[in-house]
């Protein structure tokens, strides 16, 4: 297992990003941040703060979890399913979805479906922290904490302290578990 | 899991698992939108060779919830009432391809006959006096949101233990997640081999009532009686019945519970049942999200339903 980045990085991706939700949305009005289950939510949570923290404007952040909306339940077998806690209605704003690995782009694609059995927002923003290739659907994120070409089979990792107990990124070659 | 017919079958963590997921699958109902797309594509047939209102509507919406296509189909007007047989019903339900059947029938066993004629899932939603798992199991889901664990709490079965499957499920159910038991009944209602149930038999109520966290009231099933189990109802009443006197007895926070449904009058009075209405109601609510779970669980593909998670796959 080698380390890609460690929590320092992490904090400056994540404000990075903070700032370019901000530029994009001029502002921080009207922005719902919605953490994909399960490490994307605590790097919401983050997010959502750092907004609030530049723009001075509370900003709602919530839970979204998309194992209902899956395409590859039939092949897998049901799994849990995590909590979706969304605390304002998401018609008319932007909801900005933040998970911790884009990768084939389902998990993504599920996300989508979900938000869209919660009403119907104005725009939805994606935002990443490793963005590591090999979609599969043609969908791209809005924002990204780092690009990390790599093999198919390869396993990133993306550490959150709230799940993890640390910050970082680490990588595992194809075999490791 | 493969199918869902007995509470005997189930693990501890399957339980757990089950509410955990009916949990989630709860805010569902709040929604604008009060389905979500999980079982699109497969069918669930409702084979209901009894009469029932609540439960049947309960399976048919939890299956519309999860997008999958309901049949239902009831033995009156049906070739059953034509002497067409169990078995050739269940070929015919093969032969049309459903992917799930739910069956209530007063016959114990039916479900696991029928099991043993089609290659889906089975969900037992009540079989004769047997087994009615899913009842158990919304009752549980229930008592488990307003009391948390259940470990250590203590539940007081009231009624027709004899008659009730509901009673057979419930019990394995609530020590399964290590409540303590006690069951109150008329001497003639108690079957006979209920000394191997591992639960507490008392005969006084009053003394038991402050002691425990919950009243499960049973219904009194004229409808299953062939004979004279207590003398007339308003003794039934007057010794095993909820009123307000005895509502005095129990701890403040306790719930009282009923499958419904109710028979006013007999073992609850009309006024603890209007008291007690809310949750009574939240059963009803509770019962749709824990069918949702079970369908989940046993439709939702081909895998190892119930094996550990795999949340760690790279999104």
């Amino acid at each position: 297992m080698s380390r890609l980045f460690d929590a320092d990085d992490v904090a400056r991706m994540l404000r990075r990003l903070a700032h370019e939700v901000i530029e994009a949305n001029h502002g921080a009005q009207n922005l719902v941040v919605l953490g994909i289950q399960t490490r994307g939510v605590p790097l919401a949570e983050r997010l959502a703060a750092l907004i609030e923290d530049i723009e001075g404007v509370p900003v709602p952040h919530g839970a979204l979890d998309t194992t209902l909306f899956r395409d590859d339940l039939d092949v897998k077998g049901p799994r849990s399913i995590g909590e979706t806690r969304v605390p304002v209605d998401v018609d008319g704003r932007t909801v900005v979805l933040v998970d911790d690995v884009l990768y084939t782009g389902r998990t993504i694609r599920a996300a989508l479906d979900a938000v869209s059995e919660l009403g119907r927002p104005a725009r939805i923003r994606l935002v990443v922290l490793v963005d590591r290739g090999h979609r599969e659907l043609p969908i791209r994120a809005d924002h990204v904490g780092k690009n990390l070409p790599t093999a198919y089979g390869d396993h990133i990792k993306v550490l959150v302290a709230e799940v993890d107990g640390e910050d970082g990124v680490v990588a595992e070659p194809e075999g490791a578990a | 899991m493969r199918h869902l017919i007995s509470m005997e079958d189930l693990t501890r963590d399957e339980v757990v698992r089950i509410l955990d997921v009916a949990e989630q699958l709860l805010p569902i109902a709040l929604r604008e939108r009060r389905s979500v797309p999980t079982l699109r594509g497969k069918a669930v047939c409702n084979l209901f060779l009894e009469d029932s209102t609540r439960t049947r509507l309960s399976f048919d919406l939890a299956a519309k919830r999860m997008s999958a296509e309901v049949l239902n189909f009831s033995a009156k007007g049906s070739s059953v009432s034509k002497g067409e047989s169990f078995k050739d019903t269940a070929l015919t339900l093969n032969a049309m391809g459903v992917d799930c059947v739910v069956v209530r029938s007063h016959s114990a066993g039916a479900p696991v006959q029928l099991a043993s004629y089609l290659d889906v899932p089975i969900l037992n939603a009540g079989d004769g006096w047997h087994q009615h798992p899913t009842q158990a199991l919304l009752d549980v889901f229930t008592m488990r949101r307003h009391l948390g664990d259940l470990e250590g709490r203590t539940v007081v079965i009231v009624g027709d233990i004899l008659h009730s499957r509901v009673a057979r499920s419930e019990v394995q159910a609530l020590k399964l997640l290590g409540a303590e038991v006690v069951l109150v009944a008329p001497p003639t209602l108690l079957p006979p081999a209920v000394e191997g149930w591992g639960v507490r038999i008392a005969s006084d109520l009053d003394a038991v009532l402050p002691e425990v966290d919950v009243v499960y009231l049973l219904r009194v099933q004229r409808e299953r009686m062939r004979g004279a189990f207590f003398p007339s109802s308003r003794e039934y009443a007057r010794i095993w019945g909820m009123d307000e006197r005895r509502l005095g007895l129990v701890k403040p926070d306790a719930l009282v519970m009923h499958p419904g449904p109710m028979n006013r009058g007999v073992e609850i009075t009309a006024d603890v049942a209007d008291a007690h209405q809310q949750v009574i109601t939240e059963q009803v609510t509770n019962g749709i999200a824990v069918r949702m779970a079970c369908l989940y669980l046993l439709l939702a593909g081909e895998g190892p339903a119930l094996a550990g998670d795999d949340t760690e796959e790279a999104a």
